[in-house]
């Protein structure tokens, strides 16, 4: 690379692309001075359904107004800008979907940024050759996986490191629309490329990527941080909120297994040896981050299938003598529901399934639940999935009846109950399980992804 | 020292803590986190005599040779991470984010004589 600088800056505005912010932080940040801007723009914490669709959770509007406010930013500062995991759970059509968004953006703001995007969808074929060759293999809790699993997924995402991101920047993108990444390499990547130590760069990467969670008040902005040769210092955008020591060090909990160690294709992250010190009241020195090279790189995949189609039907239950019976009640539901689905649709227990939650009495908890004691109301919901959508709604059709006069045994009389609508049954289309948990062995760390440039006229150049 | 009197409800894992939470850790593990108020509630569910993967296993009703316990002194915190017992999003998953699976932990009951301070409870 050109000379190496002695630290990059990186401002990291939000969590999550669509979440927003207040502009004066983005102001804030400018006037810091910034060298890369990154944000995380998917998940897989909401669910399986994401992925499973292709389609994004944000609402395009909110990732529009981020996008707007960020583009800007980005060229004032004459800075790069990484989006990672983009729509969601980054499948090719996340990446296209806010490219778009982008393109028309930077149309009306009259901005002409370079941008590449990074595709990280996998097909199964490609996948197999991987796993006839012994390159796949299974992350606890789940074990080996065959053909068809992969066959079954409806998209499947490798997970990148930062190596795609480096090669789209090293080409000249200004932006970087990155399909699944790993959270940290979207941060990790530039300083990475600038020649900062993996340790810090990596450590720092895990600190910024959920904007604010790491501050005394995450819903005050994201945040800056300087990376150089010896470690991190980080604060958040909005100067009256602050890290402390323990705000930064807690957040190595957030959403890992292990706080200690984190995996990344490249290697694993190692902070048992890192010192979080205060250099003011809203300022923190991050140092002793170490980062292990693995011997073999590796990039994780993410798959979802259709597990069926559900239908939902919801009442509610105030008379305190059901109430006071209340397991009895559901008991003498879930046999009757079976019965009259034998007999008025023919299928047996095997063909559809169904899960009746109390809520207000277990449904959280099912059983775990520890507390006694009659609840004073509870919402009966009744979640249907069958292999079709006609079925899981037949079902709880045949549930409605049930559902509005199932009596207790102590009652010689139907009770009506409390449906919330009408038509109480409500479709939720197909749902979806995440099925890979799994590494591949690259070949390079590049090979999975395929990075194309749009240029400013629309068209489209494979790197 | 504990010093409940007699009817009173027991002192919880959660009174003597900041925040106890629970989350997804990507698609097939939970993981919780008690954060104590002081090193006293520290040393308190610290101690494998008190909570241990037993314990949790059995909490959870899940394998005991599932689940990770790690320890941080530094941070008065205990961290504890087992594969998620239903599949995220599934017929059965009844808390998608993993986030009020923490509830159990934080009613355990600290154990009578505890080194704790009087009069930590949480309102």
């Amino acid at each position: 690379m050109d000379n190496r600088p002695d630290s990059v800056r990186i401002m990291t505005p939000v969590g999550m692309l669509g979440a927003g912010w207040d502009e004066a932080t983005i102001e804030r940040g400018l006037a810091l001075g910034v060298d890369v801007i990154t944000v995380d723009g998917g998940s897989t914490d909401s669910g399986p359904y994401y992925l499973g669709s292709g389609t994004a959770k944000t609402a395009a509007q909110a990732v529009a107004r981020d996008l707007r406010s960020l583009l800007k930013a980005a060229a004032r500062a004459d800075a790069p800008l990484i989006i990672g995991s983009c729509g969601t759970s980054g499948t090719d059509s996340g990446v296209d979907w806010v490219a778009g968004m982008v393109s028309e953006i930077m149309a009306e703001e009259g901005l002409d940024l370079r941008v590449a995007r990074i595709y990280s969808e996998q097909d199964a074929a490609g996948l197999k050759e991987h796993l006839d060759a012994g390159r796949i293999h299974p992350l606890p809790p789940l074990g080996e996986i065959r053909a068809e699993t992969l066959e079954g997924c409806t998209h499947i995402v490798g997970m990148m490191g930062h190596e795609p991101i480096v090669r789209a920047l090293e080409a000249g993108a200004q932006v970087v629309l990155a399909g699944r990444a790993t959270d940290t390499a979207v941060a990790a990547a530039y300083p990475l490329m600038k020649g900062m130590p993996a340790g810090p760069s990596w450590h720092a990467a895990k600190i910024v990527e959920c904007g604010g969670q790491c501050t005394v008040d995450p819903r005050a902005g994201g945040v800056h941080t300087t990376i150089d040769a010896d470690g991190f210092t980080i604060e958040p955008l909005d100067a009256a909120n602050a890290c402390t020591p323990y705000t930064v060090a807690a957040h190595m909990l957030y959403e890992t297994v292990d706080p200690f160690e984190m995996r990344e294709p490249a290697g694993t992250l190692d902070v048992r040896e890192a010192t979080y010190v205060a250099v003011d009241e809203r300022t923190v020195r991050v140092e002793g981050s170490r980062f292990h090279t693995a011997d073999q790189h590796t990039v994780k995949l993410e798959g979802a299938r259709i597990t069926g189609y559900e239908t939902i039907s919801f009442s509610a239950i105030r008379d305190p003598l059901i109430l006071g019976d209340l397991e009895t009640w559901a008991d003498l539901l879930r046999t009757h529901l079976r019965r009259r689905v034998s007999q008025t649709l023919g299928l047996t227990d095997d063909d559809y399934a169904f899960d009746l939650r109390l809520y207000g009495h277990n449904a959280v908890l099912d059983d775990l639940e520890f507390e006694t004691g009659t609840p004073r109301e509870v919402a009966v919901m009744l979640l249907v999935s069958a292999p079709d959508q006609a079925t899981a709604t037949a079902v709880a059709k045949v549930a409605n009846p049930l559902m509005l006069h199932m009596p207790v045994p102590r009652m010689n009389y139907l009770p009506s109950l409390a449906f919330a609508s009408s038509p109480a049954e409500v479709e939720r289309g197909p749902a979806y399980e995440f099925v890979l948990n799994h590494v591949v062995d690259t070949i390079t760390p590049t090979a999975m992804f395929r990075i194309e440039h749009d240029s400013t006229d629309g068209a489209h150049h494979h790197d | 020292m504990t010093d409940t009197p007699p009817g009173s409800p027991p002192v919880t894992v959660g009174d003597l803590a900041l925040e106890v939470r629970s989350k997804n850790a990507g698609p097939f593990w939970v993981t919780m986190e008690l954060f104590m108020r002081d090193a006293d509630g520290y040393r308190v569910v610290a101690d494998e005599t008190f909570i241990d993967e037993h314990v949790i296993a059995r909490l959870y009703r899940v394998d005991a040779g599932t689940v990770r316990m790690f320890r941080i002194p530094s941070l008065n915190v205990v961290k504890i991470s087992f594969p998620r017992p239903v599949s995220q999003g599934s017929l059965r998953d009844r808390d998608m984010h993993a986030g009020q699976h923490h509830v159990p932990l934080a009613a355990l009951p600290v154990p009578a004589g505890a080194p704790i301070t009087a009069g930590a409870g949480r309102g």
